[in-house]
């Protein structure tokens, strides 16, 4: 008997029995054979607890960690009080599964309703839902609701929106028979005169993102006019809540869908996951949208209680006419982000944004007055993000930056060969003028 | 018993159609709102849809269950009731004076396809 898998063979033999299977691989018949694997997994022999706590801590050492970031590019490095760790670790909230059956987990459903609640006063929608996986998946599933509810096959994105996004956009939606067009840039932000020209009566709507990936806060009111010139045609706003601190909430400019990534709302940057996706819209769609909603009621004594609602189209009678079959969400790093939200409070969330934005304007202004980065979008507004183009080349300063214990900025020219030498800075509220002399010195020298 | 109105023609569905002119007016049923019980929901469709005999153009919610409303006549959507999308329980309170949809007719002779109330009656008790 193997440690961790708790039967004999005589068992297996007994439970095969019983069933009328004469071995395990009986049990796989209904795969056809070409379909199957066969041969050893390349996952080496099983260790023990001692060698594996030594391995496993040997391939950790090989991350670089503790250094100073000045990378964002979709991932930041913000402040996460270490309260959230102590809250969101409680074995209640930590190993439940699916804890959503209101009767035995109103902890977890009272949690979603704050949530819901905060995300939708911070992004000026009416309705939140229980969270998505990520800002591109929530992004997608915004693309499809677009499309279900005007009964249109064409959507209009925008480039500021990055790769990646668009990337998974294209992933999720074109299966569905939906054409994505990406609308260009122009000086880092949308095009508004060629994406005006994009949209048409068959679109069913434009996606932006602000700020969007080069750190730029977009003109939402001027896109929020192209996306409504046809009056079926929706506007969808991908933003990072962190911003929305100081700029104006997306529902105010008369966005439609709001989404986006909130890592930035306390959730470490955890080397690339898990993170959480947010979708946020006005009542009128509230039957429409993907996922799960709670909602407020009273229990049988009268006292104040929380349900799931609203959940009918997607999960259960009538799951096949459902836009999204998405049933499950990011309850945990959901938790992390609203007890972020609960202690920050409106005041501490409106002073990260500006000293995140404060601090890269600093930055901003140092590196371009060394003579040897050039604004690659001058005169655009940006909030804690923002492009430059370098004399040297970006991937020695950053080799360079490293040896400093410095995350570097991100390498547009990776991505993006018309950025050839640009680096992609951003600057949260925990960097220090101290850190940021020390990136321009370094920088500079270079 | 349910209310049947006479003079209205009737689905299988529980849809009720009244004629006026060219114009179809449809709504569900005393009978169909019965078997639903309250409901929470009207999802409509869109003014100038065309619909066929049969197609699906909006979902009825109650706290029971979600079913799609099929058009008993073909043509094109000439009014929604909007006030349903705020008061869906009307057609609870009365089903024949709130509407759902107008449609005008495409093809008259459909109606030769739906029942008189004394047949709905009969198809009803069954």
């Amino acid at each position: 008997m193997h440690r961790y898998i708790p039967s004999t063979s005589a068992e297996q033999q007994e439970l095969l029995k019983s069933i009328g299977a004469n071995s395990i691989e009986d049990l796989f018949v209904d795969i056809p054979s070409n379909l199957r694997f066969k041969g050893d997994l390349n996952i080496g022999e099983g260790l023990s607890e001692l060698e594996l706590t030594k391995h496993i801590q040997e391939l950790a050492n090989k991350n670089e960690s503790g250094l100073t970031c000045f990378m964002g590019a979709g991932a930041y490095d913000h402040f996460s009080p270490s309260v959230i760790n102590h809250i969101a670790l409680r074995q209640e909230f930590f190993t439940a599964y699916t804890p959503y059956q209101p009767e035995i987990s109103q902890g977890t459903v009272t949690a979603i309703f704050e949530f819901q609640t905060m995300m939708s006063r911070l992004t000026g929608m009416e309705v939140t839902n229980a969270s998505m996986y990520d800002g591109q998946t929530a992004t997608a599933e915004a693309v499809a609701l677009a499309c279900e509810n005007t009964k249109r096959s064409k959507i209009v994105v925008s480039a500021g929106l990055g790769k990646d996004t668009i990337e998974v956009i294209k992933t999720a939606d074109e299966t569905k028979g939906i054409e994505i067009i990406v609308a260009p840039l122009k000086d880092g932000a949308t095009d508004i005169e060629a994406t005006k020209a994009l949209m048409g009566d068959d679109v069913a709507g434009l996606v932006v993102k602000s700020p969007n990936f080069f750190g730029i806060v977009e003109d939402l009111g001027a896109l929020e006019a192209v996306a409504h010139s046809d009056k079926k045609s929706m506007f969808i706003v991908n933003t990072d809540p962190s911003s929305l601190g100081i700029l104006k909430a997306p529902g105010e400019f008369g966005a439609d869908v709001v989404v986006g990534e909130a890592q930035t709302l306390g959730i470490p940057m955890s080397f690339g996951g898990p993170y959480l996706g947010f979708l946020s819209v006005n009542k009128k769609l509230v039957r429409k949208i993907p996922g799960r909603v709670v909602g407020q009621s009273t229990d049988a004594e009268g006292n104040r209680a929380f349900v799931l609602t609203l959940q009918a189209r997607e999960q259960h009678i009538r799951r096949y006419k459902a836009t999204s079959n998405i049933c499950s969400n990011q309850g945990l790093i959901m938790l992390m982000a609203t007890i972020y939200m609960s202690l920050m409070g409106e005041q501490g969330l409106k002073e990260v944004a500006t000293q995140s934005m404060q601090k890269a304007h600093y930055a901003y202004e140092k590196l371009v007055a060394t003579g040897k980065f050039k604004p690659m979008f001058p005169g655009k507004p940006f909030f804690k993000e923002f492009a430059l183009v370098a004399d040297a080349d970006v991937k020695k300063i950053n080799e360079e930056l490293l040896k400093s214990g410095i995350l570097g900025g991100y390498e547009l020219g990776k991505d993006y060969a018309e950025y050839g030498n640009g680096v992609l800075i951003a600057v949260t509220e925990k960097r220090t003028k101290e850190e940021i002399d020390e990136l321009v010195r370094i920088m500079e020298a270079i | 018993m349910s209310k049947i109105v006479e003079g209205l023609f009737y689905s299988e569905d529980h849809d009720w159609v009244k004629v006026e002119g060219d114009v179809a007016i449809v709504g569900i049923s005393d009978h169909a709102q019965h078997q639903l019980g309250e409901i929470v929901y009207v999802e409509l469709p869109e003014v100038d849809d065309e619909l066929s005999a049969g197609d699906t153009y909006g979902v009825i919610e109650s706290v029971k269950a979600a079913s799609d409303s099929h058009s008993p006549v073909s043509g094109k959507v000439v009014a929604i009731n909007e006030e349903l999308e705020d008061n869906p329980g009307a057609i609870n309170e009365d089903p024949y004076a709130n509407w759902v949809i107008k449609v005008e007719l495409s093809d008259k002779a459909e109606l030769d396809n739906l029942m008189d109330s004394k047949q709905y009656e009969g198809f009803c008790a069954e």
